[in-house]
């Protein structure tokens, strides 16, 4: 039989303590899905940037927003979607950290360490409107028990 | 833990021994008022040691970039001291390792200062 995919969904208020509880939900469930201790600080990193991405700039910190956070949970991955209730955002638009003009700005670091931290990563636009962030890890491939 | 932070001068300088994380909300507060308080009283040549600091996000790395643009804009500087290995990896991977003027022994800290 298939082994299905599991599929965890919360709705966050927007609210800074919704950072850190997204990070902490994220970090348990990649612990039980068997990710080393590594990956589950980056997933848990990529996970808080995205949250303080919907709360600062999707949600522009407005109390009555929502942030829908989406974990699922397949044999070979972990895929974790962001969705905020703003006007949603290009990849494209957003300023390269890395340029040498941007390297002394104080923000614009969360979207390049959410790529930096996952395998997978991208932004639509969600049908009702909003930024949906998607961030993919894989889990590692089990290790054959057979030696030659 | 919050950021907390603990001030020791030697001569001119002045040491900041943190403590916690330097995240979004009370972390990246103090270590600004802390610079801040620091530039205020008139100090010039400031060490962020962050031998304990084992957490920041990009609020965080924003408020250290905050923190030297302010310290040298009133013409000082600043140095970080003991960084561990994950801030390490990211002030890397931002490319704010060309940036900083980063130590990993306070004798050497103190004596690099113009």
């Amino acid at each position: 039989m298939a082994a299905k995919t599991q599929r965890i969904e919360i709705t966050l208020e927007t609210l800074l303590e919704s950072v850190d509880l997204a990070e902490v939900i994220v970090m348990r469930i990649a612990e039980a899905a068997g990710f080393s201790e590594e990956d589950i600080h980056k997933m848990g990193m990529a996970v808080r940037e995205g949250v303080i991405n919907a709360y600062n700039y999707g949600n522009q910190q407005i109390r009555d927003k929502k942030i829908f956070m989406t974990v699922e949970l397949e044999p070979d991955k972990m895929i974790v979607r962001v969705l905020d209730q703003g006007k949603g955002f290009e990849l494209t638009e957003v300023p390269d950290p890395l340029a040498e003009e941007n390297l002394l700005r104080t923000s614009g670091r969360g979207l390049f360490l959410m790529r930096a931290f996952m395998d997978e990563f991208n932004v639509h636009t969600a049908p009702g409107g909003g930024a949906e962030l998607v961030m993919v890890k894989k889990l590692p491939e089990p290790v054959s028990g057979n030696g030659s | 833990m919050a950021l907390q932070g603990t001030c020791r001068e030697i001569n001119d300088i002045a040491i900041i021994d943190f403590s916690g994380k330097i995240t979004l909300g009370e972390g990246s507060s103090t270590l600004r008022r802390t610079i801040k308080e620091l530039i205020d009283k008139g100090h010039r040549k400031i060490v962020l040691n962050l031998y304990d600091v084992d957490y920041i996000d990009s609020s965080g790395i924003g408020e250290l970039v905050s923190g030297y643009t302010t310290v040298r804009n009133a013409s000082g500087e600043l140095k970080l001291l003991h960084l561990t290995k994950r801030v390490h990896d990211l002030l890397q991977i931002t490319r704010l390792f060309t940036v900083f003027d980063v130590q990993s022994d306070e004798d050497t800290a103190l004596r690099s200062f113009r």
